[in-house]
């Protein structure tokens, strides 16, 4: 069969016969895109091959602007009586609507006019046979397994490829297709002692197949996350400083982002409304989404719209510098589109950050430790306790305590809990282990006072 | 537009892509045969159209077809799972091919035969399908609750609906049942969402009320539920408004009937999944016949309730859903299972193999997840507590099934002082642990109460709807997180 990226003319050519069927129906304006799937996924547990899972989806989806209204849809099945239908009933929907001054297409001057090169997709490694893929999953989860002898059992060790292509096409004069690899491998091993059972993760994930860290180095860490969390107590309800670990710190930038997020700021259900200029965090904090990084999990030569990528500086030296807008976002608010469009499952638009990082620090994670007398240090959060509208905070941890700046003993069945503005206002100390392992990354990162509550 | 043909998928799939029980029956042979323990084609068509209101006008219109097929064979523990959405035949066979080369793996098994096809159910027969509703109808309603909203109150900015409307066909053939036995199922689905925003001397809240379930668009008209979704919206926003810090610590807790179910859904179902017992992964695992809750307790998994979110005619592998007791005066009596759990641990099937589309095989889910009522009255619960937390709303919930630790995070609640519910206090995650938190239930009320029909539940990055229920109940110690120390 074709590989996805080999026919990136037709793909455009299908999405523009797409959007003239559209205008001889009375759209004034209309985009489309087309994203063709492949994905492979390998899941071995103890040993032993449990699944394996093949796939190839396509689908096709398309907006358009009627002078008096909007709509969306989108459709898998790509026969040509298939897409009649989907313009017919795109239209339909639109009637139903009612747009306002601010909707519509970007300006066409705005409009990226070359693409980057940006080394998203990996040929070579989508050649990988399965009965490699299997020896992946294996490795990963067998040296989990003998990393250490409390780790009894295991959710299984997973290799997984995913390539795509993506094509987009407006009646603004825009046309760009591009397309990208993912592989990740990763592992779940659950660990035994003494009664208590825990399980952790941990995973690679790279835009190349030379890019994931080796299986064996993948299982030993999970293995060290979950062995490192047996015995986990509870902790008495206290005020105490909190130690991020650099994967839960990037949590952080996730909500900050939906804070930033141009719906949620003309919604008014931000706390970041009407806070542009002003300042957020000390001045060692600078938050920057760019989706130009080389290889970068969350990197796209184009956004949603068409809108040339470009880095922002979401916060620069503590000071709130930008939000992430897409065109009708930013219209609504008086501001300048940021590029951050991304589209929907149904077609519509929402707006989406790419490759989000907190700049590093000066500081050793140890070093953060070391300064915390008595305090928390945190590498899970679970459950959803964040309202953006306030931005209080309120979520459960599992993490270690922390006594005279040493590690003591693990922690579970507690929460952390304060305000997003707050938390962001007292960071003390930023680290310097920024690594790059998904579309966010931040390093260790420490919050001067927060509620812990427990027992 | 389609036509009432839908409700016989059989002759769906026969007419519109070729795709006749003789032909299914060539695929299951394809997936099967030698050392396949079991076979099973998937195939689906799903329509999904959203609206939505914000500014006073419906902005949004989208509307999403999804289709396709996902084969899947099962040798010992392996699965072979190969999908595509290209309904053409010779992708199917390619597919069924595949999931075929990958479950064989060299061992010798023959063809196990499951259960017949018992009969599934008839729970969601609809006049008239919420994708087929008027969209004229739709968008006046989306109107009206706007109006509604902003005529309650001056403090509301913002108010922001929307309207789901889904129909899902499937069409299964499975190696337990002889050329022709097909399973179908058309299944509607339909949400109604009302967000309001107030704002008052500087300060936002935000609240949310919604409901639906497998039911027409009618059912928001009648008894003008959609009314009272925006009212309770509104009300919440406008509480949250007033609310005073959530304080912290271990505290008796008393939640309110309904959605707080969400408690057992997170603290107890996930780890009552038989592929996390048969794993031996979950907290709860090897604790059958054991006391896990306290004898006031008892709950269910239920898909056989008419029209509810979470209930199915017969589950994503073709069993009819049932009623399983998961807990019995607080005894461990059930897990729920899908056909490959079942088979490995040697128990009962129990409707519980669910997939969000045919793009993923199955896994033990739940469906309507409850604790069946009790014998106290509600307001002398509360007026049981000299100090605690009354909590009555709540946003989504997470849960560790390896430690049995578990969130969930509390949207509405009040204080309790001296037996009287006082202040309302901000939003804050209660967190427990699994097999623990029920053995604390000392008082369960007598008004069980399910959910509005909103729950959405993810594991392992596939989404389904389901349902939770609770009467309220009093538990002596949950850690409630907010910052009042």
């Amino acid at each position: 069969m074709a590989r996805p990226s080999e026919r990136p003319g037709e793909m455009v050519d299908r999405l523009e016969e797409l959007l003239r069927r559209a205008g001889r129906q009375g759209a004034v304006e209309a985009d489309a895109f087309l994203v063709e799937e492949e994905i492979q996924t390998v899941q071995v547990r103890l040993g032993q091959v449990e699944s394996l899972k093949h796939a190839r989806e396509t689908r096709c989806s398309l907006r358009i602007f009627t002078p008096t209204g909007s709509a969306s849809a989108t459709s898998s099945d790509l026969s040509s009586e298939a897409l009649s239908r989907l313009v017919e009933e795109t239209v339909a929907l639109a009637r139903v609507t009612r747009r306002d001054e601010h909707s519509g297409l970007p300006a066409p001057e705005a409009l990226a006019r070359e693409l980057p090169e940006l080394d998203l997709w990996d040929r070579e490694g989508h050649g990988l046979p399965v009965e490699a893929k299997i020896e992946w999953a294996t490795r990963a989860e067998a040296a989990a397994m003998e990393a250490d002898p409390r780790v009894q059992n295991s959710e299984g060790g997973e290799f997984y490829d995913r390539q795509s292509r993506v094509a987009y096409a407006a009646t603004g004069g825009f046309a760009g297709a591009f397309p990208v690899s993912a592989f990740a491998v990763s592992v779940t091993p659950v660990a035994v002692e003494n009664g208590s059972m825990e399980r952790d993760y941990w995973y690679s994930s790279a835009r190349k197949l030379s890019g994931l860290e080796s299986p064996e180095a993948v299982g030993r860490e999970a293995a060290r996350r979950a062995c490192r969390r047996l015995g986990a107590r509870k902790q008495v309800t206290t005020e105490v400083p909190v130690v991020f670990d650099p994967e839960t710190a990037a949590s952080l930038l996730r909500a900050l982002a939906v804070a930033a997020s141009g719906p949620s700021l003309y919604r008014g259900t931000s706390f970041l409304v009407g806070r542009l200029g002003e300042r957020l965090a000390p001045a060692s904090v600078t938050i920057v989404d760019d989706p130009l990084i080389r290889g970068g999990l969350g990197s796209r030569p184009f956004d949603g719209e068409g809108l040339p990528s470009r880095r922002t500086v979401l916060v620069d030296r503590g000071v709130l510098a930008s939000y992430l807008l897409d065109t009708y976002s930013a219209r609504k608010l008086g501001l300048a589109a940021t590029g951050h469009a991304a589209r929907e499952g149904g077609g519509g638009v929402t707006v989406g950050y790419t490759n989000l990082y907190l700049e590093p620090g000066p500081h050793a994670a140890e070093e953060i430790v070391a300064s915390v007398a008595r305090g928390l240090y945190v590498t899970e959060l679970i459950g959803f306790g964040v309202n953006f509208t306030t931005g209080d905070y309120s979520r459960g941890v599992v993490g270690h305590w922390i006594e005279n700046g040493q590690l003591t003993y693990p922690v579970e069945e507690i929460t952390i809990a304060g305000n997003l503005a707050g938390m962001l206002r007292d960071i003390e100390m930023i680290g310097r282990d920024l690594v790059f392992r998904d579309q966010t990354a931040a390093p260790t990162l420490k919050i001067a006072r927060m509620t812990v509550a427990g027992q | 537009m389609a036509t009432r043909d839908l409700v016989r998928p059989e002759r769906f799939f026969a007419d519109r892509y070729g795709l006749t029980p003789s032909r299914l029956d060539g695929l299951l042979g394809l997936a099967g045969g030698r050392q396949v323990d079991y076979a099973d084609v998937f195939i689906e068509h799903q329509v999904a159209e959203e609206l939505g209101l914000e500014d006073g006008v419906v902005k949004k219109a989208a509307r999403t077809l999804s289709q396709g097929a996902g084969v899947r064979a099962q040798a010992d523990v392996r699965t072979g799972y190969a999908y595509t959405d290209d309904l053409a035949v010779e992708r199917l066979e390619l597919a069924a091919r595949q999931a075929r080369a990958i479950a064989r793996d060299g061992t010798e098994s023959g063809v196990v035969p499951v259960d017949g096809a018992a009969r599934g159910h008839d729970l969601y027969r609809l006049s008239e399908p919420p994708i087929e509703a008027a969209l004229a109808r739709k968008v006046e309603l989306l109107g009206r609750i706007d109006a509604l909203a902003r005529g309650i109150d001056t403090r509301v900015r913002q108010v922001i609906a929307s309207l789901t409307s889904e129909e899902q066909v499937v069409l299964l053939a499975t190696s337990g049942v002889g050329a022709g036995g097909l399973i179908g199922d058309v299944r509607p689905l339909t949400r109604l969402n009302v967000t309001v925003v107030v704002e008052a001397n500087g300060k936002r809240e935000v609240g949310v009320f919604g409901g639906g379930g497998r039911v027409g668009f009618d059912f928001f008209v009648e008894s003008e539920r959609w009314a009272f979704y925006t009212r309770e919206a509104t009300r919440q926003a406008l509480v949250r408004l007033d609310a005073l810090a959530a304080p912290a610590g271990t505290m008796t807790v008393v939640l309110g009937p309904g959605w707080p179910g969400i408690l057992l859904h997170e603290a107890v179902g996930h780890g009552l999944e038989g592929d996390f017992n048969r794993k031996g992964v979950s907290a709860f695992a090897g604790r059958l016949g054991r006391r896990v809750a306290s004898e006031l307790v008892t709950v269910v998994d239920d898909g056989t309730l008419a029209n509810r979110r979470g209930s199915l005619n017969v589950d994503d592998e073709g069993t009819p859903t049932g009623r399983t007791v998961l807990i019995e005066k607080g005894i461990l009596r059930g897990y729920m299972q899908d056909r490959l759990n079942a088979r490995l641990l040697g128990m009962p099937l129990t409707g519980n193999g669910r997939r969000e589309s045919f793009q993923y095989p199955p896994m033990p889910r739940m469906t309507n997840t409850f604790m069946l009522a009790g014998e106290d009255d509600p307001e002398e619960i509360v007026r049981s507590v000299p100090r605690g937390l009354y909590a009555v709303s709540f946003g989504g919930g997470q849960v560790d099934i390896t430690s049995g630790k578990f969130v969930f995070s509390a949207s509405e609640a009040y204080l309790i002082e001296d037996g009287r519910i006082t202040a309302p206090v901000k939003g804050a995650t209660l967190i427990g642990s699994g097999p623990d938190v029920l053995t604390r239930v000392t008082r369960v009320g007598h008004d069980l109460r399910l959910d509005e029909g909103i729950g959405t539940c993810g594991k392992d990055g596939q989404s389904v709807p389901v349902g939770v229920g609770l009467p309220t109940i009093r538990v002596d110690g949950i850690t409630v997180g907010g910052t009042e120390v």
